[in-house]
């Protein structure tokens, strides 16, 4: 019993807002095709199937690579290499430590009562209550004075001097990514049925190993997807990175921003596609993992 | 000692607690001290900040200037209030229409069949885990002169035999409101389509034993049970929307400058680091404000974890 089921006005509003929402990715993927290196106007197809890369005034005539000729040249490209380096590598290692501390710190709020708590449980709702360009700044403030004071006070120069740079951009990252994964294990933990924990010591284990074989696979799940939640997070951060990073740590959404204010070829459309090719099928899979785990 | 600490669930819980509170307070409320304590400073000539405590760049920012001609002390300037103005107004109505885009696609996805819900969530999914900075660059390429908007157009003028002048759409207020509401979408979408999941079917059908139409189902019954959904939407869109600047700053050149634009020039292109972070004060308390009597008025949803 659905009212609304088959009304047509939700159907048309249905449509439209994926029209809405797909139009503008088409149109992404089309343009990383174009023959045309300035970009301005879809200029046809790279011709497929070809030798020599033949530039015609501002056309692609043939390309070894045919169709994806804006695909090789990206391959090719070593700052955009370097910027998918420094991306995964903050990524992994600011998912792999907000995961721990931020799982240790929804089990001490759901579990424990210390003093501490409410000062704790509130500060976990800042990035969410407050636009991430004020955590930008305020995090650029921060290193810049701190580095300023220290570089100073220890007389460091050359290349001693502290900068900003890959580290800060984790540091940063971490941040604001714990309380996402705090705030999705602790929902996990408060549906949580706490007579498997009590029978697991009646039996006569001890805490770890009750925490171990009892508590961390029942809420490991919960753990997963704020790990998920915390890596999609960093790999799409723009905001913070752009404040808290320096030479050798671009990253890709700060190389693709940098592009967009100064020449744009069809190469950043390629790589816009490759990205949202490498979403899709990440997405996809962890789809068919959930299904699975749901069934089984 | 550590037999001590095995019996005492204070102290586990702390130990437990504090690398996360310790990195929070660092991290997040030292900087926001510091930008407090800098926000009260005057700029060196050289671009540091000198440590006075002075409220010219508030004075400055509510509409007052220090800087006159004819030798003035103050005179009106409402340059930066309009700035904060026209980012409070793009704000509300990026969120009004984001609410009535994403509120019908959530009620369809909600009520799909269960087998057919993943994969219309999942749809909403791929545009939303896109770059965000890709994403301002696939609307660049629609509403350029040349792009694919203007084409469709021409095409459609073409074959009506209408004559066609390219409309100019990049770099105007209409074309950063179109960006905003395709960032946030998603954001919107998904909480509202976690409460409107939770409606129990039963309510349906006893809305309709008792003999409710569906207009007055859907106001009655699916409506106030989905508040909880867009309120943590419109906090999940609204805050983010007041601070962002790609979006403008790709979108509306330098025809559209929000609060955003001018703290991320403050910092790296003007370089008055005082000025910018009394900017983003002022940013953060608007925010702030917004939010404190929304969810005074409305609760504070758990969908806000839909996320």
């Amino acid at each position: 019993m659905n009212p609304f089921r088959r009304s047509p006005f939700i159907i048309v509003a249905t449509i439209l807002v994926y029209f809405f929402l797909y139009a503008p990715i088409v149109g992404l993927v089309l343009y990383s095709f174009n023959a045309s290196r300035t970009n301005v106007k879809f200029e046809g197809f790279i011709p497929a199937f070809s030798e020599r890369v033949v530039m015609d005034g501002s056309l692609v005539k043939s390309s070894p690579c045919g169709l994806f000729h804006w695909y090789c040249d990206l391959a090719k490209n070593d700052d955009v290499l370097e910027a998918a380096g420094n991306t995964l590598k903050i990524a992994i290692t600011a998912t792999i430590i907000s995961t721990i501390i931020g799982t240790m710190a929804a089990l001490a709020l759901q579990r424990y009562d210390f003093k501490l708590k409410p000062f704790s449980q509130v500060s976990l709702y800042i990035p969410i209550v407050i636009p991430e360009i004020v955590m930008g700044i305020g995090a650029l403030t921060l290193f810049s004075q701190l580095f300023q004071f220290l570089n100073s006070t220890l007389n460091l120069s050359g290349d001693a001097r502290l900068s900003l740079g890959i580290v800060t951009v984790t540091v940063s990252h971490i941040a604001f990514m714990i309380p996402f994964v705090t705030l999705v294990v602790q929902a996990r933990l408060q549906g949580f049925d706490k007579s498997f924990e009590e029978a697991a010591m009646d039996l006569g284990a001890n805490e770890w190993i009750t925490f171990r074989r009892v508590t961390f696979p029942m809420i490991l799940p919960g753990v997963l997807s704020g790990a998920l939640l915390a890596f999609t997070l960093s790999l799409d951060d723009f905001v913070i990175t752009f404040f808290t990073n320096g030479p050798g740590s671009t990253t890709l959404p700060i190389y693709v921003y940098g592009l967009l204010r100064r020449i744009i070829t069809p190469q950043v459309n390629a790589l816009s596609t490759a990205w949202i090719l490498i979403v899709f099928i990440a997405v996809s899979l962890l789809q068919l993992l959930q299904n699975r785990t749901e069934k089984a | 000692m550590l037999q001590r600490l095995r019996e005492n669930k204070s102290v586990q819980g702390t130990l437990l607690a504090l690398p996360t509170t310790v990195w929070l307070f660092v991290l997040l409320i030292i900087p926001l001290l510091l930008t407090l304590i800098i926000s009260f400073g005057r700029r060196s000539p050289d671009g540091n900040v000198i440590f006075t405590f002075t409220f010219d760049n508030y004075i400055r920012l509510l509409g007052y200037s220090t800087d006159c001609a004819g030798g003035q002390a103050r005179c009106f300037d409402p340059l930066y209030a309009t700035i904060l103005w026209r980012s409070l107004v793009l704000a509300f109505n990026t969120t009004a229409l984001v609410i009535l885009m994403g509120y019908p696609l959530a009620y369809f996805i909600a009520r799909a069949h269960p087998k057919k819900r993943n994969l219309y969530l999942f749809m909403v999914l791929i545009p939303l885990w896109t770059n965000f900075v890709i994403r301002v660059y696939a609307w660049m390429m629609l509403l350029r002169k040349e792009g694919g908007i203007n084409i469709v157009l021409g095409w459609l003028a073409h074959l009506l035999g209408f004559p066609f002048q390219p409309l100019e759409m990049l770099y105007t207020p209409g074309a950063v409101l179109i960006g905003m509401v395709y960032e946030f979408l998603p954001f919107m979408i998904l909480p509202i389509f976690t409460s409107l999941e939770k409606i129990d079917n039963s309510l349906y059908e006893a809305a309709a034993d008792l003999g409710a139409n569906a207009i007055r189902t859907f106001l009655r019954v699916t409506l106030p049970l989905s508040v909880p959904g867009v309120v943590a939407g419109t906090i999940l869109v609204f805050i983010p929307v007041m601070g962002t600047f790609i979006v403008s700053d790709i979108l509306g050149g330098r025809q559209v400058i929000l609060v955003g634009n001018l703290i991320q020039r403050q910092f790296l292109d003007a370089r008055d680091p005082t000025f910018g972070s009394a900017a983003s004060l002022i940013l953060m308390v608007m925010t702030l404000i917004v939010t404190y009597f929304y969810t005074r008025r409305f609760g504070f949803g758990e969908e806000i974890v839909a996320v």
